[in-house]
């Protein structure tokens, strides 16, 4: 038996609906016989017309006025919850998707279970499985609150497929008051220069740590290796703090979680911090002076020496062959 | 300026974690201040001084009345804290979480400011400072990588997937700090003589009034099983002796991606 009813919260860049989003409609199929989104933001009927492909009957629409979408949604979805009465609503573990899962959570006052990477529904009952330590040890969870049940998942755990279907119908709920949590605007939107694949969508993933040494070893070493793979160029959390690439490019738990074909990890130590975020990738080749660095825990290949001499070599040799 | 900054004190991350048998996360070691607040600390106290007065309050929920964590957050500068050390609160949630720490923020009072990491380093839920926010009935900046106060407004720099927003709102208000948005400072050796004789003002669940909210019993949710996941396969490790690169090229010629 699966629930009457899921909504997945959806997310958009622009007008595009992110693939995070996708994979949760997909997987709601499975899960629930009526599925349908609510969304805070612009473009509401592009979105709806991807949504609806995913397997959305309806689209709950919300004027964002402004703010941070995910926090002035949950306002709007704590009273739709009331009269609509879903099982669960399904989020993505983004920072959206967190603004808005943990202010639902006290509005409708149930607990949240974050960090998802399956979901299934037996006789009725849902089970949410999460990963910690890391990803050593496997938990599965179930909730005894009253519906709606608040689950975020991590982008990546499931296919996103296509259902074949037609826009979904737009319900505008308008601005609805979200209390001083609206009263935090959005002035301005600065975006990162990106060139070649993205991050997450990228078939292979070259990613450097503090074991590149410096700053400006970064564009040699990562950077035009990941170019010249036609791959996309990441970064552990040490050198994100430390200031040497922006945030946006972090692989781990606090940033993106990607499943390449195969991703090269250059002076990265493994730090429980990144594994979570990459080490569901198909292939994954690791370059480290420290022959004990975890990274070589999860690495199909690993070699055990000096970035700086090691890279540049496969830069050449990579090159020779056209 | 007041500044109230939420500070966890965790397992050491160094060490492989364990779980109980009651399926709560092992905290028997001396448990240490999370980096991730060391940044929230330093902000608070950067911020307080800009302002030229107020201080920094620290705000902490930990089994055992644990003050190891709190004492190295004092003695960076911080001027007090107050410590939810209760039996009863062993299994709290999220939710359970930001409860007792959104009346620590209404016990401590005069709060212009919360701060927090934007999750903790050992349970990484990453919901509890909205959930404070919503709690307080205030503005939450959710994931800042920049931090600056003028005329009664907080204006931060939110990371985003793409790159960042600017988000402003009026105090009071709660903001989640990233990592690295300040370089925290090592506690001299004066601050950490200083941090012994702090006030630490130890609560019980019950003194806040959230008997039966939190602990296992709050969570609502139940672990219906815990397994090892399957080990990825080991894989080949060679020290490079001038074929490492030849040994990356033919792996990646076996997979046809050059």
């Amino acid at each position: 038996m699966t629930l009457n009813k899921v909504w997945v919260y959806a997310e958009a860049n622009g007008d595009k609906v992110t693939t995070a989003t996708l994979e949760l409609l997909t997987k709601a199929r499975e899960i629930a016989s009526t599925v349908e989104a609510v969304y805070a933001g612009g473009h509401a009927d592009a979105v709806a017309a991807q949504v609806g492909e995913y397997g959305a009957t309806t689209l709950h629409a919300i004027d964002a006025q402004g703010g941070m979408p995910g926090q002035v949604a949950a306002a709007a979805i704590a009273q739709l919850a009331h009269s609509e009465a879903p099982d669960a609503i399904l989020f993505v573990q983004s920072y959206d998707g967190r603004d808005a899962i943990a202010r639902l959570s006290v509005k409708l006052d149930r607990p949240v279970l974050t960090n998802g990477f399956s979901l299934s529904v037996d006789g009725g009952q849902l089970t949410f499985g999460t990963a910690i330590f890391g990803g050593a040890t496997l938990v599965d969870c179930t909730l005894s609150s009253d519906a709606p049940h608040l689950i975020a998942v991590r982008p990546k755990s499931f296919a996103a497929e296509s259902a074949g279907g037609g826009a979904a119908a737009v319900t505008n709920h308008g601005s609805i008051d979200a209390g001083r949590a609206g009263e935090a605007k959005v002035l301005e939107v600065f975006e990162e220069e990106q060139s070649g694949p993205k991050l997450e969508e990228a078939e292979i993933v070259v990613s450097g740590g503090r074991g590149i040494g410096a700053q400006e070893s970064y564009k040699p070493l990562v950077e035009e290796l990941a170019k010249q793979l036609k791959g996309a160029f990441g970064a552990s959390r040490a050198i994100v703090d430390a200031g040497w690439v922006p945030y946006a490019l972090q692989v781990g738990q606090t940033g993106k979680t990607v499943k390449p074909k195969v991703y090269i990890a250059l002076g990265i130590s493994g730090a429980t911090q990144h594994l979570v975020g990459m080490k569901n990738s198909d292939n994954i080749i690791a370059v480290n002076k420290d022959g004990e660095a975890p990274i070589f825990g999860v690495a199909d290949l690993g070699i055990v020496g000096d970035v700086h001499k090691v890279v540049p070599a496969l830069k050449d040799a990579i090159a020779a062959k056209g | 300026m007041n500044v109230v900054v939420c500070v966890k004190q965790i397992p050491d991350p160094s060490v492989p974690g364990q779980l109980e048998a009651d399926h709560t996360l092992d905290r028997s070691a001396k448990p240490i201040l999370d980096e991730s607040d060391s940044y929230g600390v330093e902000m608070a106290l950067q911020l307080v001084d800009a302002a030229g007065g107020g201080e920094v309050t620290l705000i902490s929920l930990a089994p055992n009345g644990e003050v190891s964590g709190l004492r190295t957050a004092l003695a960076m500068g911080a001027a007090k804290a107050v410590l939810v050390s209760d039996e009863a609160c062993s299994g709290t949630d999220a939710l359970g979480t930001a409860k007792v720490l959104a009346k620590c923020v209404e016990r401590v009072g005069n709060a212009d400011l919360v701060l927090a990491a934007t999750e903790s380093s050992d349970g990484y839920t990453g919901t509890v400072p909205a959930q404070m926010a919503e709690l307080l009935g205030w503005p939450a900046l959710t994931f800042a990588k920049k931090v600056e106060i003028a005329d009664g407004k907080v204006k931060i720099q939110r990371q985003t997937e793409a790159g960042y927003d600017v988000v402003e709102a009026s105090l009071p208000a709660l903001v989640s700090v990233t990592a690295g948005v300040v370089e925290p400072r090592y506690p001299s050796f004066k601050g950490i003589m200083a941090a012994k004789s702090k006030p630490v003002d130890q609560v019980t669940a019950a003194d806040l009034g959230l008997e039966g909210q939190v602990g296992w019993a709050g969570a609502r949710q139940a672990i219906s099983n815990v397994e090892q996941a399957p080990a990825r396969q080991a894989g080949e490790k060679f020290e490079d002796d001038g074929t490492g690169a030849e040994k990356i090229v033919a792996f990646l010629e076996n997979l046809k991606v050059i």
